[in-house]
């Protein structure tokens, strides 16, 4: 049998999906028995929100002032007490698991394995390599005390709802660190979908031009109810900010309609983007590799394409 | 002394499609050209520049490898490091030496040559595009039981403390750590500078010193065993369209609009 701890990501309201892809993950262990671990100031709204997933038995809360932010520092040495008598502790691949979990599993004394897309058995996963390039099958050793994972969440759609687990409450005696400080966070207010879970997504590459450039995306984009994305050049050329970037360094994405303006395809960018259901693709250049991968790929301007398509959208 | 310890990791160059072996026992690597992992170059880039503001004293390069991870310790040294440390992992019993050491043995090694040489600040790259593995750093500050700020855009330095920038899913996110810390870089941090040829020959002169792994008396056994190496899945090549109208066509036979 496997118990599997979850541990949960969210803004301290709401979750972040990738806590029921997470659980999605857990419940393919064979055996797998889920708890699902939630670090906040007050857990109780969270909680009830996990123990909703289906396949979750029980909900563990962590509550403590220190938690108001997602701090590796802090939260790690809780979720580590927390964790005995576990089999495996699955975070999610996103900015927050890749902060924490190698955190948790060097205290746990613990080999991670990272974005996992396959589960072969309570030991044995498959993970992409070489930004997508290569994928790798790797077995945990019987020696390795506990099995630490992150979850590549775009290969997982989340657990429903409709469970019903039980709620305790855990106090954990780990000693918190003062070192780390939260000071803020800034981000852009958007009213469009999150790019991580929206159903459709336009990116904007190089091409573009310019911040102003994207504008023509966004418009689009409102018909469409999409969220927008870039690819790195155009991140680094400042067009946009960086929590837009697509790709092997930036956000790994699974929508079911996604279309790639101006974007030439480097392999770094396809892995992001892999799981796709339908892969739309516009640009000037016959030879752009996106063209490879693209569904459906149509050769032009974008500067006349994007307007005449949001027209035909009206 | 104010030092600064960066690790520098010997990968496939970024440009270079890998393919995977025919038998899927590993990745074929022979002859393919290698490079310093593009974040550990950001990360010297950074040490280097905190360097010429004046906020520290010394930058030294570590890389944990065999023989060969040496060609990028002089790269590193003629981009501007001060000295380098290479250790020897060819004795480890891992069959590739460096590319085959997990993070936590990785960041065991890394947390043994902080003891020796107590730095102010680490700085690692946030993952390897090898092996994408996204876990050294963090696996470094907690044996060391630092902080650590992973994914920076921005470092500063000031009074024993270090204000990091981080770059988050939701956005930026500011965080102020007490110094000694581990710092793990993104791609907007910086753009590393060029070798120019003069620095290659003054690097040739600048020390380059061999650790041996057992030496430094870490548990380097591995726990993890790759089983097999296989190409991604294919998609299928798709269809062209001629124009936006055709695209919206096609776009509702799928369903998708």
């Amino acid at each position: 049998m496997a118990r599997v701890l979850v541990v949960a990501e969210h803004d301290g309201k709401t979750l972040n999906p990738s806590t029921a892809k997470c659980v999605a993950c857990a419940r393919t262990i064979p055996g797998a028995e889920i708890t699902v671990a939630v670090c906040a100031v007050d857990a109780a709204r969270l909680a009830s929100e996990a123990g909703g997933l289906q396949g979750v038995q029980r909900v563990l809360t962590l509550e403590d002032p220190a938690n108001a932010h997602p701090l590796a520092a802090v939260l790690a040495p809780q979720l580590a007490a927390a964790a005995a008598g576990y089999s495996h502790v699955l975070g999610p691949s996103t900015t927050f698991g890749k902060d924490l979990m190698p955190r948790l599993a060097a205290l746990l004394d613990a080999p991670q394995v990272s974005d996992v897309m396959g589960v072969e058995s309570t030991r044995r996963f498959r993970r992409p390599i070489y930004a997508g390039n290569v994928i790798l099958t790797v077995e945990v050793e019987e020696s390795a005390p506990i099995i630490v994972a992150t979850v590549r969440t775009a290969s997982y759609a989340p657990a429903p709802t409709g469970g019903a687990a039980t709620i305790e409450s855990a106090k954990p005696a780990a000693k918190l660190p003062t070192h780390t400080t939260f000071v803020g966070v800034s981000q852009a207010k958007s009213d469009r979908p999150d790019l991580q879970t929206a159903r459709r997504v336009i990116s904007g590459g190089r091409a573009l031009g310019s911040a102003e450039g994207f504008k023509v995306l966004y418009r689009l984009a409102d018909k469409l109810g999409a969220a927008v994305g870039a690819s790195r050049a155009a991140v680094d050329a400042g067009y946009v900010p960086n929590e837009m970037q697509v790709g092997q360094t930036g956000k790994i994405i699974a929508p079911e309609l996604y279309v790639a303006v101006g974007i030439s395809g480097a392999i770094q960018h396809l892995t992001g983007i892999k799981d796709a259901r339908t892969i739309v693709a516009i640009n000037k250049d016959p030879e752009a590799p996106i063209f490879e991968v693209a569904d459906i790929g149509l050769v032009g301007d974008l500067f006349e394409i994007v307007p005449e398509l949001e027209k035909l959208l009206s | 002394m104010r030092r600064i310890l960066v690790g520098i990791k010997r990968v496939v160059d970024y440009n270079v499609r890998v393919r995977v072996k025919a038998d899927g026992s590993g990745v074929a690597i022979d002859g393919v050209k290698m490079s310093i992992n593009p974040f550990d170059e950001i990360a010297l880039e950074e040490a280097l520049r905190i360097k010429e503001r004046g906020a520290a004293d010394e930058v030294v390069v570590a890389s944990v490898g065999t023989a060969e991870c040496q060609q990028q310790l002089r790269t590193a040294l003629a981009m501007g490091a001060d000295r380098a440390l290479w250790v020897d992992s060819s004795a480890s019993g891992a069959p590739g030496g460096a590319a085959d050491l997990e993070p936590l043995v990785v960041a065991r090694v890394l947390l043994a040559l902080v003891r020796r040489e107590q730095p102010l600040l680490v700085i690692l790259g946030k993952q390897a595009i090898d092996e994408d593995n996204s876990q050294t750093g963090p696996m470094l500050a907690a044996l060391w039981d630092r902080p650590q700020g992973t994914f920076a855009s921005k470092i500063e330095l000031a009074d024993g403390r270090a204000k990091v920038v981080r770059e988050v899913d939701a956005g930026l996110e500011t965080l102020e750590v007490e110094l000694p810390a581990v710092v793990t870089t993104d791609l907007r941090l910086n753009v590393p500078r060029y070798v120019k040829l003069p620095d290659i020959m003054k690097a040739k002169k600048k020390p380059l010193d061999t650790v041996a792994l057992a030496g430094l008396e870490v548990d380097s056994r591995p726990r993890l065993k790759a089983m097999r190496f296989e190409p991604p899945p294919q998609r299928q090549k798709g269809v062209r369209v001629k124009d936006a109208a055709e695209l919206v066509a096609a776009l509702k036979q799928k369903g998708l609009l």
